[in-house]
């Protein structure tokens, strides 16, 4: 702005509304009266994706509610309301305005994330169904063991014993898969928002590596793992981040725990339409057949009960690092053959 | 659009072909969610909309060919002009293609819910139509922005697409082979899956095309793919593998 003190009026004027829409948090796109996007603020970036000048509005914003309301405050130059809501890739809700600025031929969108709001009602009774259907099971065990206590084995302290080591284990497992439940509901329910604040991929690691190592001892897993000699930055939340890794690499020493080696490793890619750091971790177990692999990201999809049941997984871990990998614009991908382990990368847009 | 022609109404009859498009791309969009919904919440009356919304395609598709092929006669475009209607046409049939999937996909819901099905057929089956919905969705914005560059990658999203249909087949079949009361529902989810799996092949045309139209050229021919559902086969004495 200094340097050119000799701008004109017009100029620092749009100029200056640029910058306020720039300032403001929730999305913001300012259109002309042709549905033509003249400008998108960083908000409606991150929310909605690319949207460069001269998108047409009801090009990006397909529903048949949008597209109406959208041509009548074009036709009109009147203010409309609604509540938007995309199912894909994540769910978001948003209360829509759009407006016309006064004194000019613009228009413009203002998005208010009500995600919120929704995912916890929808929570609640996501939490239900989900709970209520897997806690059945242990707790139908719980419940006949105790039948069992009470009657035929009352006075067998052996049995005794052991069904209580039995009901033990029961509540343990029905009190990690609460605190699963919980923590993907929590993941759902806090807002999606990128805060663009680059964080070094490889300390995580590291970080991880050393809080597992005493769960790879004890499981006799080496795990190897070489810092890189950069800093590798990505965006990302650290909590977020660290859970991902740590649910990755505790399954694989838990169930490549027979391959007794794990290897980590980082790098960057540029494969993709933009460049990703990419972190890889590598079991050398009994591997993943292939007909499950597409799936294993879904909740409580069991590859094989039992075994999941012994190593004391919940089917929520996976559940849990693809909702992770999908706020951040990342991805999961697994590779596998039976008998030769498993190797799980986790990418994430360096941008 | 493009650039500026001398004949102003010229090109707003080819802004209003995209608009049409992009309306259409919406209802599309909005059909095959909410046959997926219908489904999985045995919801007749949302099914009864789908059904009934698949004419705003049909009719949207009529009216893109008229308009498309009035203008080519009265304003003989060239290059880009021409490439920008020939891909309308070609994306309106794609879509129009994807509505009647979304119907047939509603037409089943009755069946399926005759009696009330545990939710783990169904989880499957979200999934697949949450790859299928994510793949309409970006080529369509990528219409929307003319920003080709991701399309190339999402060419390897249809194989995620196609390696989840060969799974749940699998899935399906094992049901069935449990209990022949399955039988039944479990048809009718397989054509569905196959459904949601043909949803993503055409967003991969759409993609195809909307590369054509931005760039002029054609994307480099797809590596041979495959869904490997034709191979499956369960044996009767319980080998699930």
């Amino acid at each position: 702005m200094t340097r050119d003190q000799g701008a004109n009026a017009q100029q620092i004027e749009t100029l200056s509304a640029q910058q306020l829409a720039a300032a403001v948090p929730d999305p913001i796109i300012i259109f002309d009266r042709r549905g033509t996007t003249r400008y998108a603020n960083p908000a409606a970036i991150s929310a909605f994706g690319h949207i460069p000048a001269g998108t047409m509005l009801t090009h990006k914003f397909r529903t048949p509610e949008m597209q109406k309301i959208i041509e009548t405050a074009l036709r009109e130059m009147r203010p409309g309301a609604l509540e938007y809501v995309e199912r894909v890739p994540l769910e978001r809700a948003f209360r829509v305005a759009v407006l016309p600025l006064e004194g000019t031929n613009l228009l413009m969108i203002h998005f208010k994330d009500q995600s919120e709001t929704r995912r916890i009602d929808r929570m609640r009774a996501d939490f239900i169904a989900n709970a209520s259907h897997e806690l059945r099971t242990p707790l139908a065990s719980i419940s006949g063991f105790i039948e069992t206590l009470r009657g035929p084995a009352r006075n067998d302290e052996k049995a005794r014993d052991s069904f209580l080591q039995i009901m033990q284990t029961q509540t343990s497992r029905m009190a990690r898969l609460i605190d699963d439940l919980l923590s993907l509901s929590r993941i759902e329910m806090k807002p999606f928002a990128r805060t663009g604040e680059k964080i070094d991929i490889g300390e995580i690691v590291a970080s991880v590596v050393e809080s597992l190592s005493h769960l790879a001892r004890d499981l006799g897993v080496t795990v190897n793992f070489v810092p890189p000699q950069e800093k590798v930055l990505a965006p990302a939340n650290r909590d977020e981040l660290t859970q991902v890794l740590v649910n990755l690499l505790e399954n694989a020493c838990k169930y490549g725990q027979s391959g007794e080696r794990v290897d980590v490793t980082i790098g960057q890619s540029s494969d993709g339409p933009a460049p990703e750091v990419v972190v890889t971790i590598r079991d050398y177990g009994p591997g993943i057949a292939e007909e499950h692999i597409p799936r294993i990201t879904e909740r409580f999809y069991r590859i094989d009960g039992e075994t999941s049941r012994v190593k004391n997984g919940t089917g929520l871990g996976l559940a849990i690092v693809k909702h992770i990998l999908t706020r951040h614009d990342g991805r999961l991908s697994v590779k596998s053959k039976l008998g030769e382990g498993a190797s799980f990368t986790i990418h994430l847009p360096a941008q | 659009m493009t650039s500026k022609h001398i004949v102003r109404a010229y090109d707003e009859e080819l802004a209003s072909l995209g608009n049409r498009i992009a309306s259409m791309g919406g209802h599309a969009e909005r059909m095959v969610e909410q046959s997926v919904a219908a489904l999985i919440n045995a919801d007749a009356a949302l099914a009864r909309k789908v059904i009934a919304d698949d004419a705003i395609l049909d009719e949207g598709q009529r009216w893109i060919d008229d308009r498309a092929i009035l203008l080519i006669a009265r304003r003989q475009p060239m290059a880009d002009d021409l490439r920008e209607i020939i891909g309308t046409i070609r994306i309106a049939a794609d879509l129009e293609r994807v509505g009647d999937l979304g119907k047939s996909i509603a037409k089943r819901v009755v069946a399926v819910s005759d009696a009330r099905q545990p939710i783990q057929l169904f989880r499957g089956l979200e999934a697949l139509a949450t790859l299928a919905l994510t793949q309409l969705k970006q080529v369509l914005d990528v219409y929307a922005s003319r920003s080709v560059e991701a399309i190339s990658f999402m060419r390897d999203r249809d194989e995620e697409i196609d390696a989840m249909y060969t799974s749940l087949f699998r899935e399906l079949l094992t049901y069935m082979m449990e209990d022949p009361r399955n039988i039944s529902p479990c048809t009718h989810l397989l054509f569905c899956a196959k459904n949601i799996e043909r949803i993503g092949d055409h967003a991969t045309n759409i993609a195809e095309t909307v590369y054509y139209v931005v760039t002029g050229e054609q994307l480099p021919p797809e590596r041979p793919k495959e869904d490997k559902s034709h191979r499956v086969v369960l044996s009767a004495d319980g080998d699930k593998a």
